[in-house]
């Protein structure tokens, strides 16, 4: 078991937003959580990843067997915690290498590894390069700096790839999305998919599950995941919409 | 650069100021107080000729009728200037015997703030002017540079050696008369550094002066004069640092740079006095002017700076643009954490016809700081097809600290094109979130984003200079978030 959520209660300021989240995700699974807007599914997302601003009032949340909670959102990271944002931050003047570096190294001190060479780092980073299909003059420019929303999402899953996570958390990574760009970012986290690994696919539309397939689809609706079926619940989703769950939540 | 940027990132652990420490030596002093009967104490120290007393004597009388500046956008305490020690020299016990080695204690010193003074052990061609208090304790490579005619050794010592070039241009670019705190050093200065580059030499190496503030209740007033004569080129580099102690200091030097026709001189400080601790007390009071005159055409002067330290910092290196075609350049990181104030900027004076002149700055202000960006553009009468570009950029942490912004732009000639531009940012929580969502600690997200907005002016700095200075952005705003 890489993630155990237990009756997560989360809001931001006075608004409670969770409303007892349960979750389990074993490894090597793939879960997709979809839902309207205004679920809940990004504050799961933040709570998960340990940003502040979300507070947690009630509930646990067991990584790995350890409590998440205690942990500060580097050391998840470095446990191999990995957030795709929906909206990923420009830092002018931080050069993707620089950044990458930055990170790359710090997860390798925390499993007491030297960091790595210049060279030995730009040779992973070409090989990532590849592997995600990303435009290589990428790696030269400023974190996230005049990316196009694509050029973005796909950084997400470069990073991604050069963090070889244990449990990937992409939130929303294909709003905003051609269907060209759709396909290298699903291609990317498909290539990325190990049997030790795990992922969260975190969608408002059925599209992206075309190329990433879910073990698990659950429905988050107002603060509680309200269905969690097979993958065939992703098709019935797009077909129907969401006001049928709403519906059946509404008359239970 | 990556591999330094990592380097540093992973050494600096702690946010203490690393130079605080105080060297325990005998030095000769004045009494404190200044007066006439002190100026002519420090005159007779250095065995100065009359003229040179003269000129000190001038300018006291002169700063005795002057009032201390008050338009800065800094809170200034009152200075006692009569509680001050003037002249400090520390005792050297091997001086004796004729030769140029320095008191092992000195040498010490300037070994822990990782300025060796023996030229083997220099790793990169530097040639460095170590000076301690009022004295200049050392020059380096002095030999090597006299071979291609480069002078360069302490000011007293130019005093004696070379006094005609020294009185040519003593006061030449900022007279004594030219504001308060240039009046007072121009009556009290005691050492610094001198540096002439001959025409048609390009220096083979970056000269440096290292200043070192130790003894208590001094101040240190030192003055450097720069000539660069027709087609020459020098880099040139100074460094500060002071011991903590409780209360300030105050420092107050003169920069005078004069570049003739078709000469280049790049100046690039890296400012780390003593800031004062956490709640604002103590530090250095660093009061400085520093100008720059392109007297030739198709002459260049280039400011570089990165100011971290100093309680209060008053400092505008200015270029006064008087040959055709010629060039200035400001480039400026100043940052001020916990109750630092910064009011800094520059001046660039065009006189001759297409001169063209160029500011950066970048303000980052953290804690409950003040960072203020003060500049002046000013287009004479004859400075036809003149051109300026000037960008200031505030960069905020936290919300108690300010970034101000005062431009001046006078222009007295229609072909003149004046543009500026500037922005204001803070650092997101975003950001730092971003940066520890991919397991980077807060302290260093700070470094890793401060350094990428101050890239554009580090990248200015020599080499081994742009990595202490990298090191130095994120160790003073260490802990300064969060």
């Amino acid at each position: 078991m890489i993630l155990k959520i237990n009756n997560l209660h989360a809001g931001i300021g006075e608004k409670t937003i969770l409303k007892g989240i349960n979750l389990e995700v074993r490894t090597g699974e793939v879960h997709a959580i979809m839902g309207p807007n205004g679920s809940g599914k990004s504050t799961l997302a933040s709570v998960l990843a340990g940003r502040e601003t979300v507070t947690v009032t009630e509930g646990e949340i067991f990584y790995n067997g350890k409590n998440l909670l205690e942990m500060s959102p580097e050391e998840r990271s470095k446990e191999g915690l990995f957030l795709g944002f929906q909206y990923p931050i420009e830092i002018p003047g931080v050069s993707m290498v620089a950044f990458m570096k930055a990170a790359v190294n710090e997860h390798r001190k925390y499993r007491g590894l030297e960091p790595l060479s210049a060279s030995d780092f730009l040779k992973l980073m070409r090989e990532k390069k590849e592997l995600v299909g990303i435009d290589s003059k990428l790696a030269n420019r400023s974190v996230n700096e005049g990316f196009s929303g694509g050029e973005k999402k796909k950084n997400e899953i470069f990073q991604m790839a050069m963090l070889e996570p244990k449990l990937s958390i992409l939130d929303e990574t294909d709003s905003g999305l051609d269907i060209d760009a759709l396909r290298i970012v699903a291609n990317g986290v498909n290539k990325l998919k190990r049997p030790d690994s795990s992922s969260i696919v975190i969608t408002h539309y059925q599209r992206l599950l075309d190329y990433i397939v879910p073990d698990i689809v659950h429905v988050l609706y107002d603060g509680r995941i309200v269905k969690t079926s097979g993958k065939e619940l992703a098709l019935e989703l797009e077909e129907k919409g969401y006001n049928w769950i709403q519906k059946e939540v509404n008359q239970n | 650069m990556e591999d330094n940027q990592d380097k540093l990132l992973n050494e600096v652990t702690s946010g203490d100021y690393k130079y605080g420490f105080y060297t325990d030596i005998d030095s000769e002093q004045a009494p404190k107080g200044l007066n006439e009967d002190i100026i002519r104490l420090i005159s007779s120290k250095k065995e100065e000729p009359e003229w040179l007393l003269e000129f000190r004597l001038n300018a006291f009388r002169y700063w005795r009728t002057q009032k201390m500046p008050g338009w800065a956008n800094l809170k200034i305490p009152d200075i006692n200037f009569q509680d001050i020690i003037y002249y400090s020299a520390p005792k050297q016990k091997s001086k004796s015997n004729g030769s140029d080695d320095i008191d092992p204690e000195l040498k010490k010193t300037f070994d822990k703030l990782g300025i060796p003074l023996e030229e083997q052990k220099h790793l990169s061609g530097v040639a460095v002017d170590a000076v301690m208090d009022s004295v200049s304790v050392k020059t380096t490579f002095k030999e090597t540079l006299a071979e291609v005619g480069v002078i360069f050794c302490s000011f007293s010592e130019a005093v004696k050696e070379y006094p005609d070039l020294v009185k040519r241009y003593l006061g030449s670019v900022v007279p004594y008369r030219d504001n308060y705190f240039a009046a007072l050093n121009s009556a009290v200065f005691s050492d610094g550094s001198f540096c002439y580059i001959p025409k048609g030499v390009r220096c083979p190496m970056e000269l440096s002066t290292y200043f070192r503030i130790n003894a208590a209740n001094t101040g240190q007033f030192e003055r450097t004069l720069l000539v660069a004569d027709e087609e020459s080129y020098v880099s040139y580099l100074e460094g500060c640092t002071a011991p903590i102690r409780d209360e300030n200091q105050l420092h107050a030097a003169i920069v005078e740079i004069v570049a003739e026709k078709n000469a280049e001189v790049k100046y690039s400080t890296v400012q780390n006095w003593y800031p004062g601790d956490k709640n604002g007390n103590g530090g250095i009071f660093n009061f400085v002017t520093k100008r720059g005159m392109c007297k030739g055409e198709n002459s260049k002067i280039s400011w570089t700076q990165v100011e971290t330290g100093s309680a209060i910092t008053w400092k505008y290196p200015s270029c006064v643009l008087k040959g055709d075609n010629s060039v200035g350049e400001f480039f400026s990181v100043a940052v001020t954490n916990n109750y630092q104030q910064a009011d800094t900027g520059t001046k660039m004076i065009h006189l001759g016809k297409n001169t063209k002149s160029t500011v950066v700055s970048k303000g980052i202000s953290a804690g409950h700081s003040q960072n203020s960006y003060r500049g002046l553009v000013r287009m004479s009468r004859n400075a036809a097809g003149a051109r300026n570009f000037s960008q200031c950029d505030s960069l905020l942490l936290g919300d108690k600290c300010g970034a101000h912004t005062f431009p001046y732009i006078e222009t007295d000639n229609k072909t003149a094109i004046v543009e500026h531009e500037a922005t204001t940012s803070k650092i997101g929580e975003d950001q730092i979130f971003y940066c520890n969502q991919r397991g980077i600690n807060t302290d260093d997200a700070i470094g890793l984003i401060v350094n990428g907005y101050a890239r554009e002016i580090i990248n200015k700095l020599p080499m081994e200079f742009a990595v202490e200075a990298q090191k130095l952005l994120q160790i003073s705003l260490e802990g300064s978030v969060g």
